[in-house]
């Protein structure tokens, strides 16, 4: 019986794909996956360095979207209403201050215990919760 | 035009993250309006606009949501978890427990035990909805 395989593209609204780009990259520490400017359209998408799952990083606007669709979207977005990320990573707490040294300030929790680990959470530019855990 | 309210969106969710942070403390709306870069009563205002609820009910309700997280995962007592969520008097806690969940924190514990799910999720997904028949203060500097 065929069964999928693999989650391979989940795809993350941002109201800039610069701004995101180094923010996933330059801030959380991901790698750019795909970078590909086809027309007016460029498929942009970061990932865990050395492979996994691609986020690709979609801004509304036409062609798939009309222009009041697109603004419903970007305030939806802003307002932190729409999805977000959970990443895993080995120690949170040092994780925390590595952000912190890379000038993140937009924290909605600092590294907290759980029975389930230990983990924190943040905002992209666009307003997308991450959760950050350390599992265990 | 558009900007402009997205703009403004994500400095109001950056302050609402600040309730969300520091719920314990007294609510001091002037300092949360300085995250969104405004003045306390257009920060209300556009509070409201965006998400549908003062900023004072809006941490009234994370308020009440972690008191239930502490009555349902620990022992704590409930005098302990109401001064613990940032409520000043156990007063004003058991009556807007009531209003809002619709029983007594102790009556709440007795019906309820942990709820196995991440933090977060819990922390989004158990607060309690709004009621409209909770009445509610106006905003003031300092209020509880």
């Amino acid at each position: 019986m065929a069964v999928i395989a693999k989650v391979n593209v989940a795809s993350l609204y941002v109201l800039d794909k610069e701004e995101a780009l180094d923010f996933y990259v330059g801030k959380l520490g991901l790698e750019k996956g795909n970078d590909v400017q086809q027309g007016s359209y460029r498929w942009l998408t970061v990932r865990v360095a050395g492979g996994g799952t691609e986020i690709s990083l979609e801004e509304p606007g036409p062609p798939l979207h009309d222009e009041a669709t697109a603004e419903q979207l970007r305030a939806l977005i802003t307002k932190g209403a729409l999805g977000g990320l959970v990443l895993v990573t080995d120690d949170v707490r040092a994780f925390y201050e590595t952000l912190k040294a890379r000038g993140v300030t937009d924290f909605t929790q600092e590294p907290t215990d759980h029975f389930y680990g230990t983990d924190m959470g943040v905002r992209d530019p666009s307003g997308n919760a991450i959760r950050i855990l350390q599992q265990g | 035009m558009g900007r402009a309210v997205e703009q403004l969106n994500r400095r109001l969710l950056r302050a609402r993250d600040a309730i969300d942070r520091g719920y314990a403390r007294p609510l001091d709306v002037g300092a949360i309006a300085a995250v969104a870069h405004l003045s306390p009563a257009h920060f209300s205002r556009c509070f409201r606009d965006v998400f549908g609820e003062t900023p004072h009910r809006y941490l009234q309700r994370r308020r009440i949501e972690r008191s239930m997280f502490l009555l349902r995962e620990t022992g704590r007592s409930v005098t302990g978890i109401c001064s613990e969520v940032g409520f000043a008097s156990l007063g004003t806690f058991s009556r807007t427990f009531r209003a809002i969940v619709g029983e007594s924190p102790s009556g709440y514990r007795r019906g309820h035990g942990p709820v196995v799910a991440p933090h977060c999720v819990q922390m989004a997904h158990t607060r309690p909805l709004r009621n409209s028949a909770v009445p509610e203060k106006p905003t003031s500097p300092r209020s509880h």
